[in-house]
């Protein structure tokens, strides 16, 4: 006790501006929300699957919210645009909590796909939204109650049976705000039977003056023989604090790919709760962080194999340097009655210093015979011997030092099923590496620097 | 009298604080092609490991002069651009970075040690052509990882592939008959014949004689125990191959 306290008696004095600053559909959980969090408190580290990070500590500081909907004008923001070369994405950015679509985004979405607010589509579509907002992420859990007690807006991205969409969905979400300013973020992703789509999500901080914490929630429910990719580039600043938790539910048949790379931030923790409740789903969860200075990013997984013929592979390598930590944690669970599972996760490290810290927790737990399953984590050093013969060919240190960091990585980003991202990724990665301890500011100053790389759009 | 290009002076090195060599002397100069021989264990690796700067090992003593310039002092990545050359008993197979890239990184790294522009894509893709012919190195494997995959005489053919293009004034040959069949090490061995000029110098590390039938050297030396115990021409080694080396050991341990 206690972090909550703060949120709980903004909730009591500021109800009735919270809920004019959102709609009914999301006002409906908010007292359920309140009602549990009363009950609980946020978990803190060293309890079971925080063994690293303290969700508490993260939303202890005195931020503020906007519950005021205090207009923060998105100017900047809307200039403001992750370039990927070679890929045109229709696209929406959420200033702090609230979503602005792009210039004359709806009329470019293709028959059966909106990507809009969720506060508006709520009022537009609330037998849409009441179906699947909070149907997915379970309220039980005290960040997402916390989130879904303050959620004013958010995105809704829902396809309609059939289908496909070619183009990428990206979002770029932005911290922006006078003060110091927590943001209670909301995605609902809704893919009907047989749909596609692709989400490039890209995190930003606009300056590095000022503290920020995310809370995120996304919820994806994907329909029977759906397939979606969720691709998000964290890039904040040293101050900004990142609590991100996705679920999703997977119907028969259906293939879900995400890869979540963390190039710069503050604390990050994100965490992927997988239902695979369909026969014959495919799953890729993968994930890069690179750590310098004092950054702290946890990743936690857990994937539950609930049906039959499932395959799912986890794919979570870091590497760290300075002072920076890392935490995984990777949970395969198979249920009893799924037989013919294919269930994998690999974890693997680079320490680039001697004082970069990594805890690494694989979990399988198996209640049935028919599975192929299989875990692999490892944490060590740069190879001297691959460094050395490098520097042979004349290769500087430093120069085959971001080689080797780079291929590292290779792999994590072969699983990217968007060609232009993957090449976006990789020169990230490189400038990441290049540029060591980047942040904010120089984040910023990189991306205009890539445009100007590439001025191919 | 030629000017020496490479002057070791009572080299003495080792690693984790045991000494493995125990004062080398060995002059070479340019046009030179210089066999070193001796039994598994004596050193040959090490001498080579450490010329070119592997800081897995420590010199306790000695020095080594590289024309005009203190070896030991430079860093690996200068040796290379001051020109020294070693081609790895056993090439590092590195996942991830493309045969492309680690060329062009390793050219142009020396290109800027000499204040030269970078090649541009059209130069460095002809260079690549020209010097691959030299090794008959087959093109499909510019696009993998280097070494990655690569059979035994394919990684070999690589090394000599790579001194071709960054055309070196020494090179150092670590046991690169070993693993190679016979069509392999004609290829192996044409390409260093094709790459010798009256500038450069080869330093041929080997324990069999059988190599220094295709690269015909000038002098042999026999390392033993950390030190060279003999010097001869090109009749030493067939010498070797004859009576093995324990009529060394047995002259050197008395």
């Amino acid at each position: 006790m206690d972090s909550l306290k703060q949120y709980l008696e903004l909730y009591r004095l500021n109800r009735e501006m919270i809920d004019g600053g959102s709609s009914a559909v999301m006002n409906r959980l908010r007292d359920e929300a309140y009602e549990i969090l009363t009950r609980s408190r946020l978990p803190k580290r060293g309890d079971e699957g925080y063994e690293r990070t303290s969700v508490e500590d993260m939303f202890a500081a005195d931020y503020g919210v906007n519950v005021a909907r205090v207009n923060i004008t998105a100017d900047v923001a809307a200039s403001f645009r992750c370039d990927v070369p070679n890929m045109s994405t229709l696209l929406g950015v959420v200033v702090n909590d609230e979503f602005h679509p792009s210039r004359q985004l709806a009329d470019r979405l293709p028959e059966g796909v909106t990507f809009m607010s969720l506060r508006k589509a709520a009022e537009e579509y609330p037998e849409l939204v009441s179906a699947h907002y909070g149907a997915v992420a379970p309220l039980t859990d005290p960040a997402v109650a916390l989130n879904t007690m303050l959620a004013q807006d958010g995105v809704l991205v829902h396809v309609a049976k059939g289908v496909r969409l070619d183009k990428p969905l990206q979002l770029v979400n932005i911290f922006s705000s006078p003060t110091s300013l927590m943001a209670a973020r909301r995605v609902l992703v809704v893919m009907e039977e047989d749909s596609s789509a692709q989400l490039l999500v890209c995190d930003h901080t606009q300056d590095c003056e000022r503290d920020y914490l995310s809370s995120e929630v996304v919820e994806i429910s994907l329909g029977r023989g759906a397939r979606f990719d969720y691709y998000n580039i964290e890039e904040s600043s040293a101050r900004t604090t990142r609590h991100s938790q996705m679920y999703v539910s997977q119907r028969e048949s259906s293939s879900l790919s995400v890869n979540g790379t963390t190039l710069t931030c503050g604390t990050t923790r994100n965490s992927y709760d997988i239902d695979i409740s369909g026969d014959g789903c495919e799953t890729m969860l993968a994930g890069m962080a690179i750590g310098s200075e004092r950054q702290h990013i946890d990743n936690s997984v857990r994937v539950r194999h609930l049906s039959q013929h499932c395959h799912s592979n986890q794919l979570f390598k870091y590497v760290l340097d300075d002072e920076s930590t890392g935490a995984f944690g990777g949970r395969i669970l198979v249920a009893p009655g799924a037989a013919y599972t294919d269930a994998y996760q690999t974890n693997r490290n680079l320490l680039a210093s001697t004082s970069a810290r990594m805890h690494t927790k694989p979990q399988l737990e198996i209640y049935n015979d028919e599975v192929k399953c299989s875990h692999g984590a490892t944490t060590g050093q740069l190879d001297a011997e691959a460094l050395f013969y490098m520097r042979t060919r004349g290769i500087p240190e430093d120069e085959a030092r971001n080689m080797l960091m780079q291929a590292f990585m290779a792999d994590v980003i072969d699983t990217v099923r968007m060609e232009g991202l993957r090449d976006r990724l990789r020169h990230l990665v490189e400038k990441r590496f290049a540029g060591k301890g980047a942040l904010c500011g120089d984040c910023a100053a990189a991306c205009r620097d890539a445009r100007n790389d590439n001025p191919v759009e | 009298m030629k000017d020496t290009l490479l002057e070791v002076t009572n080299l003495h090195a080792g690693i984790e604080g045991k000494e493995i060599l125990k004062g080398i002397n060995l002059t070479v100069r340019p046009g030179e092609v210089h066999a070193i021989m001796g039994p598994n264990g004596s050193g040959k690796s090490t001498l080579s490991e450490v010329l070119a700067g592997n800081p897995a090992f420590t010199v306790t003593e000695g020095s080594v002069d590289f024309h005009g310039k203190q070896l030991l002092e430079l860093s690996p990545e200068d040796r290379s651009h001051e020109g020294l050359f070693l081609s790895f008993q056993y090439p590092v197979e590195i996942p991830g970075v493309s045969m492309v890239n680690f060329m062009r990184a390793a050219i142009n790294a020396k290109r800027k040690y000499f204040d030269e522009e970078p090649l541009s894509a059209t130069e460095f893709l002809k260079l690549m052509r020209q010097k691959r012919a030299i090794v008959e190195l087959d093109n499909k494997l510019a696009s993998r990882s280097v070494n990655e995959g690569f059979s035994g005489g394919e990684k070999k053919r690589n090394e000599i592939f790579q001194m071709a293009v960054l055309e070196p004034v020494l090179s150092i040959l670590d046991e690169t008959d070993s693993g190679l069949d016979i069509d392999a090490l004609r290829i192996v061995a044409g390409g260093v014949n094709k790459l010798k000029t009256e500038q450069n110098a080869t330093i041929v590390i080997t324990h069999y004689q059988r190599l220094l039938d295709y690269i015909r050297p000038d002098f042999v030396h026999v390392l033993y125990k950390g030190r060279i115990v003999r010097t001869g021409g090109p009749e030493l080694a067939l010498e070797l191959e004859e009576r093995g080396y324990d009529w060394i050991k047995e002259e050197v341990d008395k």
